[in-house]
């Protein structure tokens, strides 16, 4: 996340899809793995090598949850709220995470450790309630098996 | 399947053995469930600790540890299975595996108190076949479970990539549109379209250039079939994608998987890279003229991408917004070019028809709606997971018989069905057989295959306005009804379940439903009001006593109005 934005390395990823019809998102997608969100100056500078206006660029990437133009924490929490998880407890646990991290839907926390995000469904629906951190699911979430997930980011 | 399990194993030992560059057989071999869902549970840990007690007890050069796919509702997660003894131990925690170590695999000895609970009784649990459950019929799952992903020729040794090789080599593209449209073969995605119709549009769609496109954006919530056929059996996808352009006259691919699936992209990509080397993908498909690649796209968190002309947008490159149909996409959708886009399922069922037949395909399920349908049960059932059944199943069966009943003993209030765009389904409903074309006479809908099961303590007000969020947040933005009348219906549902809502809300919530239906642009924001105005009719009264006596019966809702801001847009 601190990693500082070096020109070289958005040309290495523009290079990957070199062949590529339409890369915009793959490109944005990579960017993104690389850095954790996508700043303002470097999707215009993702639009002025595309050759495509930078209001398109802002577009797909405020389009979609899982891009972020917003600087967000090294681990990314995403609660499903979706009806499968939500009854079997979801409200619970985005309590329970809410109350340990200190911080509401959408906020990173003072450390730039967390950011709590709610999502739609993760397709994890027989382990309900579920969860993601980053791109690692956690199943059968109660109060305390996040007490014990958390400590596991924390250290 | 037809193949015994001897046969399939047998074969895949030689391969491991050649494989390993040593000669060597494994006396066992050891399979673990790595899923998305398995490993949510821990089942990453569990193999962790299978390899290093397998290490420690000096067993690394005759055990192997390998992982496999869900087996579905049939099995707790994460399941481990040792072959060739047969025997399943499912839940198993890191805890449980340094004793199945020492007493089984070292000492022979069944560890009977860690043994699946569905077979304790009856001694020791023999796997496949059959399917511990009796309704089960596994075409599309036929693999998962059972062999590893990761591994090219366990799929060809469970006549992985013959269906190609028929096709290639006996068959033309006419004669393989000819065969999939006699079996009936209906889209798996939702909406049920004739598969062989489509493949047909685009054949006779003028082009040279044509795109086989898979739908692997699972979106709906409940729903997570697809993932477990990509994480269980990713060849089944790529062989029939590969049919699937010799048909129509495609030489590229593109499966779009959705960006919470990264294990799904994982095993893809091994997949993809298998078949390459193996010249069943690529340049000149087994030497004869025929070329066809696969890419993978990743999504990147966006439900309304599942629509097929949205998923085609984002492709592209572009914001996730569906485009005006027609034209369809056979006539002109990825760059304009004509497509097929299908489904995972739909795809997984190709081999199979194509190694069988139409007619061993339309022998399975009902005569409108042949073969089978995945399940997935999720909500307050006893058991979770998916199952594959033949299309025709009641939902009583699936519930109480497949999905054990409700938890802990609760009555049913409703079963959501293909997700919150699906349909809803009463308990007066239990008995109406599932298929694509039976549903829609009571107003429901078979839809992706979600069944989310919903017990009698929650409250109507509380689900209808998960529903509703659900919605306004995956909500395209694009036309006026969805994106105004889907904040319109969670604002009214808010107010009700604060208790601050009136009699002439519910009309306004029926009118509202009635007009986004009508109105809205694409498939999502005419499905969005469905389980509305279902759930408006069905428990009328449980929406009564909330705005007229100002109580939840369930006491879910706080019934605490917030204080009202001076000025107050109300609809």
């Amino acid at each position: 996340m601190n990693t500082p934005f070096v020109y070289q390395d958005i040309e290495e990823i523009l290079s990957r899809y070199e062949k590529e019809e339409t890369p915009l998102l793959c490109i944005l997608e990579d960017i993104q793995e690389k850095w954790g969100y996508l700043p303002r100056d470097v999707l215009g500078y993702v639009a002025r090598r595309l050759g495509i206006p930078s209001s398109t660029v802002y577009g797909v990437a405020t389009f979609y949850a899982f891009l972020e133009v917003r600087p967000v924490g090294k681990y990314v929490i995403r609660v499903c709220k979706s009806t499968p998880c939500h009854v079997r407890g979801a409200t619970d646990v985005l309590e329970a995470l809410k109350r340990e991290l200190g911080i509401r839907e959408g906020e990173t926390t003072k450390d730039g450790k967390f950011t709590l995000e709610v999502t739609s469904c993760l397709g994890v629906c027989g382990v309900a309630p579920a969860m993601m951190v980053n791109d690692v699911t956690y199943g059968n979430l109660t109060e305390e098996r996040i007490r014990e997930i958390l400590a596991l980011y924390r250290e | 399947m037809g193949t015994s399990r001897r046969n399939v194993f047998g074969k895949s030992w030689r391969f491991i053995g050649s494989e390993g560059g040593r000669g060597m057989f494994y006396r066992a071999h050891v399979l673990v469930e790595m899923t998305s869902s398995s490993v949510a549970l821990g089942a990453a840990q569990v193999k962790e600790q299978l390899e290093r007690e397998i290490a420690r007890a000096g067993l690394g050069n005759e055990v192997k540890v390998l992982e496999t796919g869900s087996f579905g509702a049939a099995l707790p997660s994460p399941f481990v299975v040792v072959y060739p003894d047969n025997v399943i131990y499912a839940p198993v925690s890191v805890r449980d595996v340094r004793r199945i170590v020492e007493e089984h695999l070292l000492k022979g000895r069944v560890v009977r108190e860690l043994l699946f609970a569905g077979e304790r009784g009856g001694g020791v649990a023999t796997f496949i076949p059959p399917s511990p459950l009796k309704k089960e019929k596994r075409v599309v799952l036929r693999n998962s479970g059972l062999i590893d992903p990761l591994n090219i020729e366990e799929y060809i040794a469970r006549d992985g990539y013959l269906a190609l090789a028929k096709v290639l080599t006996e068959m033309t593209p006419e004669e393989v549109i000819e065969v999939v449209k006699r079996s009936g073969l209906q889209g798996r995605g939702g909406a049920g379209f004739p598969t062989g119709l489509k493949w047909e549009f685009t054949r006779k769609a003028e082009g040279e250039e044509k795109y086989i496109v898979c739908n692997a954006d699972e979106g709906e919530p409940g729903t997570f079939k697809d993932r477990l056929i990509l994480e269980g059996d990713p060849h089944s996808v790529l062989e029939a994608m590969a049919i699937a352009g010799y048909a129509v006259g495609a030489n590229q691919g593109y499966i779009y998987v959705r960006a919470e699936y990264p294990q799904s992209i994982r095993h893809l990509e091994v997949a993809i890279a298998q078949a390459k080397e193996r010249g069943l993908l690529g340049e000149r498909i087994l030497g004869i003229s025929f070329s066809f690649d696969v890419k993978i796209r990743r999504g990147a968190g966006a439900y309304v991408c599942g629509e097929e002309t949205a998923l085609l947008e984002s492709i592209e490159g572009k914001r996730g917004e569906p485009r005006v149909k027609p034209p369809y996409p056979p006539q002109k959708g990825l760059w304009g070019k004509p497509t097929v886009i299908n489904n995972v399922e739909t795809l997984a069922n190709i081999p199979p028809i194509i190694l069988n037949g139409p007619d061993w395909f339309r022998s399975i399920g009902t005569p409108t709606c042949p073969g089978t349908k995945v399940f997935t049960l999720t909500g307050n059932v006893n058991n979770l997971g998916l199952v594959e059944v033949p299309m025709g199943i009641t939902l009583r069966e699936l519930v109480f018989e497949i999905g054990g009943g409700i938890r802990g003993g609760h009555g049913l209030k409703l079963v959501q069905t293909g997700g919150p765009s699906g349909g809803t389904m009463t308990p007066d409903l239990l008995d109406v057989p599932m298929a694509f074309d039976t549903l829609p006479r009571y107003n429901s809908a078979l839809g992706s295959g979600a069944l989310t099961v919903i017990d009698d303590t929650h409250c109507i007000v509380d689900i209808v306005k998960n529903f509703a969020e659900f919605f306004l947040h995956e909500s395209c933005g694009k036309c006026t009804p969805c994106r105004v009348g889907g904040k319109r219906i969670v604002d009214i549902l808010e107010r009700i379940s604060a208790g601050a809502g009136s009699p002439e809300d519910l009309e306004k919530l029926r009118y509202l439903g009635q007009h986004m239906k009508a109105t809205a642009f694409c498939g999502l924001g005419q499905a969005a009001p469905n389980p509305l105005l279902r759930c408006l009719e069905f428990f009328r009264e449980e929406f009564e006593v909330h705005v007229r006596e100002k109580c939840c019966p369930q006491g879910v809702c706080t019934m605490r109005p917030k204080p009202q801001p001076k000025k107050t847009v109300r609809v």
